[in-house]
């Protein structure tokens, strides 16, 4: 109630006010939703072994993310309180099955690989967390820029892990290759761990130790 | 506070427009998906024939007209024989009718390659994928693999180039013409056959064993179904040649 006072009270606060960036803004690092909050992981793990799927599936999220927080927020008013986590639902995932849908018609190629992870975004706990922590709370304008935020903040932490485990699980980046024949030929050779799980979890942790030393966060 | 009336009309209505917005997106898509899949087969056939070099972007008029081009479709029963005023696309492939699909690459009236289609279960998944036999029909033009869903970068690595390559040139038939299919070996073929058996066994993937496992399985009944076909291929070869 406190937050709609206070937006009686100013209406014509600017669209670009501090408090509006700070929604955009925060997310990318000291309120990561990765490495602070620790949602999304299952997704950062599965589609980080090429840097082509992460970037496709950042995308994904970032439309669903910022169209379902604009959606819940300018619903907020009219969704029953008893019923609301299904009806945020039933907005998230009506997005999340047209992207798939998009995917499949016009990125045939690229759906085939990303294949149940697209679909899995329903499930991603940042799309949930913020239709309930934000957008049932605000206006739809802070509410996009929140959902930009916090999928730029996953898609960062997304991009980063990928290109670490392409290069050094493939030695390729976007599907090139990067590390030239002689240095295999010299006895290099891939990490295979990097292809796997566990190695997007050591890169995962690395980033979190990273990210916290230089926000000064830490978690209770 | 709401109601339950308002709570129902709420539901009801949320409901309502999700669902009419995403049959009208369906509808909408839908021919543009279905072509999307009939279009991927056709580039797989082209590919595993290696008509198309798979590093080059073929637009979709490209892979229409190279495919209509190059590619007869016929439909052969189990002995091996052609069965006239059928398409591929009349099979139905949970009705088990006996009849299998065949792709023949033609330049005039000379086969270039024969071109089947493969699927069975991997690891996680069912692969489907196209093998290319050579004129001689013991041979192996390429192989492809389309769709699965096996874990990327271990039994993904099926579809990737260095894996297929390694299938080409090898013979699915020993010297005493009898069917042994191509294995996917644990390790390196060089360690763990001998020379001799080189021809019928490519290396396998690491960290992929049970997905290799999978594949030979499939890859050796698909070829026996179609090993009367090609024993008729093989027989006339001879024939020509020693005639």
């Amino acid at each position: 109630m406190a937050d709609q006072a206070v937006e009686v009270k100013k209406p014509k606060e600017s669209m670009f006010s501090k408090k509006n960036l700070k929604a955009l803004r925060e997310p990318l690092s000291s309120n990561n939703p990765i490495t602070f909050q620790v949602l999304g992981i299952c997704s950062a793990l599965a589609v980080t072994v090429q840097m082509r799927t992460a970037l496709v599936m950042s995308l994904a999220v970032m439309f669903v993310l910022a169209l379902s927080n604009v959606g819940i927020s300018m619903l907020r008013k009219h969704i029953p309180s008893k019923i609301r986590i299904i009806v945020e639902l039933a907005v998230i995932a009506t997005l999340v099955i047209l992207v798939d849908q998009i995917l499949k018609a016009y990125l045939y190629d690229i759906s085939k690989q990303l294949s149940v992870f697209v679909g899995l975004i329903i499930t991603n706990c940042i799309l949930m967390g913020r239709a309930e922590a934000f957008a049932l709370q605000n206006k739809p304008w802070p509410s996009f820029l929140d959902g930009l935020g916090n999928a730029l903040g996953y898609g960062w932490i997304l991009m980063t892990i990928a290109v670490g485990r392409e290069i050094l699980g493939s030695g390729s980046f976007m599907g090139f290759k990067i590390i030239p024949e002689s240095f295999y030929a010299a006895g290099y050779e891939n990490m295979g761990l990097m292809v796997l799980a566990p190695g997007a979890f050591i890169l995962l942790g690395l980033l979190v130790w990273v990210q916290r030393t230089i926000t000064k966060t830490v978690h209770e | 506070m709401h109601s339950n009336f308002q709570t129902f009309r709420f539901a009801i209505i949320i409901t309502l427009v999700c669902s009419l917005l995403l049959a009208a997106a369906a509808t909408l898509l839908k021919p543009r998906q279905v072509e999307n899949v009939k279009l991927d087969i056709k580039k797989n056939i082209l590919k595993s024939a290696g008509i198309t070099n798979p590093d080059t972007e073929l637009t979709r008029e490209d892979i229409q007209a190279l495919y209509s081009k190059n590619i007869d479709e016929c439909v052969i029963d189990h002995q091996g024989a052609t069965v006239e005023g059928k398409t591929p696309s009349d099979i139905d492939p949970r009705a088990n009718s006996g009849l299998m699909a065949l792709y023949q690459w033609k330049e005039g009236d000379n086969i270039k390659a024969y071109i089947i289609p493969i699927s069975g279960k991997g690891l996680w998944s069912t692969i489907y994928g196209y093998l290319a036999v050579e004129p001689d029909g013991e041979t192996v033009r390429g192989i492809t693999f389309y769709q699965h869903g096996e874990t990327p970068g271990l039994g993904g690595e099926i579809e990737k180039k260095w894996f297929t390559d390694s299938f080409v040139g090898k013979k699915f038939i020993n010297s005493e013409g009898k069917l042994v299919s191509v294995s996917i070996v644990r390790g390196k073929i060089k360690d763990k056959v001998p020379e001799s058996e080189f021809y019928h066994n490519v290396d396998g993937i690491s960290g992929a064993t049970l997905t290799g496992r999978g594949v030979t399985k499939f890859l050796k009944e698909n070829l026996k179904m179609y090993d009367s076909y090609f024993k008729v291929v093989r027989d006339a070869q001879k024939g020509a040649v020693n005639g």
